[in-house]
């Protein structure tokens, strides 16, 4: 479905990706872990479009996405939820949702989405009129997650779903990611807590300072002793 | 009843600095830049509806449209032109541009229409109203300026708030990068702000030219930079904010004008807005920034 292939990302002279390939294929959930700054975030912003490429290129199911603009991407089925979920804080929770529908035209297609948004976060029909600035950071979470399913996408992008959760809602949060992932959407997930993404995550792979330096199944990263020192405390 | 002439008179002169004042307000709350040139989108407005009408003789309605048509296509070109490709430069360079963009205009017209000042013609119309025996003269301008700026603001309120293109308009204001991820196109919806603003400028130079009937290719800088005044003490983004600014702006300069004094009131006017920048820095109705994380 995604493939990356050499990619370099620099801001200035700053080389931030220093030439990463990774793939993700359909239906699977994988994970990119690493410490901060280590590039997780650059490399889902240059998927997305927001950031250039220097030089590699990304491919999603053959098309060469490298120099496409972050609209057209949406439309091409991936959408992101961003770090910091980026709600749009001035506006209702439903009109949110429906932003993240705005490259849709089908209507039906729309309400339906928004029904099954609305049935895996109930709270968020709680709250629908609520303006999106009020909500706690666990309700903003699920609404930047929901607002990027309803894009209808192919392949979503998670980028660190977790942060600033307490970790009964974050093992909540990871459930219903799992529950995305069984209604057919391919996920590239970015964490900083390695645990619980190498627990959810069929393929993984670990990024230091702009490199990939390990990659294999979850199972395999939760067992190797390199990663238990290094990321899940011993 | 002199009063209250002064207080109308000064209420339609607001309303003026308030449809100027949205389009600063608009473009600064999406491009993040201060489109010091907007003002010569003014007195661009003003000389077409002058030429359809007193040159070529087209009829008064033509001539609204054809000047709103003109400004909202050169609005859009100064920003592709001047303004895109410095989308990721600094502010400052921006704001310089800008002023450059306004200075070429200024003596685009210079050189076209020559320096010296045109009559405006009467396109609207010149009655006037008389209530209580003739003690309250309102001319049917000041009515139609009024009433103008009234339906401007609902109807830009709606579409703000309303439509898919509003909605997204306000994401690119408060999340560029966010709004990208939506598949808004940033590009179109600064357009199309450009192109809002562009048009109401159009309108604002029709009802100015016909209040004070004369041209000049700075026309546009005074009620511009006034405009610009409103924005900000209204609090700059915010909509209701440049209607309640370029209200309050009008009827202070006309009631200093009346009652203290006609030198000093734009020195009042500014004094004023010094004042309430003091006391609250974000403007009237500015917004503080409220994140959580």
């Amino acid at each position: 479905m995604l493939k990356v292939n050499d990619l370099v990302v620099r801001y200035g002279v700053i080389e931030a990706i220093k030439g990463i390939s990774f793939e993700v294929d359909d239906g699977e959930i994988v994970t990119l872990i690493g410490a901060n700054g280590a590039g997780k975030t650059t490399t889902m912003h240059t998927i997305s479009g927001l950031l250039k490429a220097y030089s590699g290129s990304i491919i999603l199911d053959d098309k060469d996405i490298t120099k496409v603009p972050p609209h057209k991407i949406v439309e091409m089925g991936v959408a992101q939820c961003p770090e910091r979920r980026r709600v749009f804080a001035s506006q209702s929770v439903e009109d949110n949702l429906l932003l993240g529908a705005y490259t849709r035209k089908d209507n039906d297609g729309i309400k339906k989405d928004l029904d099954n948004v609305y049935e895996l976060f109930p709270r968020l029909l709680e709250r629908k009129e609520q303006l999106a600035g009020t909500l706690s950071g666990g309700e903003q979470q699920m609404l930047a997650m929901g607002r990027a399913l309803m894009a209808k996408p192919k392949i979503m992008l998670l980028d660190e779903p977790s942060m600033g959760l307490s970790p009964l809602l974050v093992r909540e949060i990871f459930d219903i990611i799992k529950d995305i992932n069984s209604q057919g959407v391919t996920i590239l997930l970015v964490e900083q807590n390695a645990k619980m993404a190498l627990g959810i995550a069929n393929r993984a792979y670990v990024i230091e300072t702009g490199k990939i330096v390990m990659s294999g199944s979850g199972q395999e990263l939760l067992n190797s002793e390199d990663i238990k020192k290094a990321y899940l405390g011993g | 009843m002199t009063f209250l002439t002064y207080l109308i008179s000064g209420l339609a002169l607001g309303s003026v600095y308030a449809i100027i004042a949205l389009g600063y307000t608009m473009v600064y709350g999406i491009a993040k830049m201060l489109n010091f040139a907007h003002g010569d989108i003014i007195m661009a407005g003003g000389y077409v509806a002058f030429y359809a009408f007193s040159r070529f003789g087209l009829p008064g309605g033509l001539c609204i449209i054809l000047s709103i048509l003109f400004s909202t296509i050169l609005g859009v070109v100064i920003e592709r032109l001047a303004y895109k490709p410095l989308r990721q430069a600094s502010s400052l360079s921006v704001l310089i541009t800008a002023i450059g963009v306004s200075y070429f205009l200024e003596n685009a017209a210079q050189l076209m229409f020559g320096s010296d000042t045109k009559i405006f013609p009467t396109i609207l119309t010149d009655g006037s109203l008389k209530l209580f025996d003739g003690q309250l003269t309102i001319s049917y301008l000041t009515i139609i300026t009024i009433v103008t700026c009234i339906v401007i603001m609902a109807g830009l309120t709606s579409f703000i708030n309303k439509t898919k293109i509003g909605k997204a308009m306000r994401a690119c204001a408060e999340d560029k990068g966010a709004a990208q991820l939506m598949g808004i196109n940033i590009n179109t919806t600064i357009s199309i702000t450009f192109a809002i603003g562009s048009g109401l400028a159009a309108i604002a130079a029709i009802l100015l030219c016909s209040t004070y009937p004369s041209l000049s290719p700075t026309l546009g800088s005074m009620p511009g930079i006034k405009a610009f005044t409103a924005a900000v003490f209204g609090g700059i983004g915010s909509i209701p904010g440049a209607l309640l600014g370029g209200l309050l702006l009008g009827i202070i300069e006309n009631l200093t004008k009346a009652y203290i004094s006609t030198q000093l009131s734009d020195a009042i006017v500014f004094t004023v807005l010094i004042v309430v920048l003091l006391i609250k820095p974000t403007g009237l109705l500015g917004k503080k920034e409220n994140v959580k994380v």
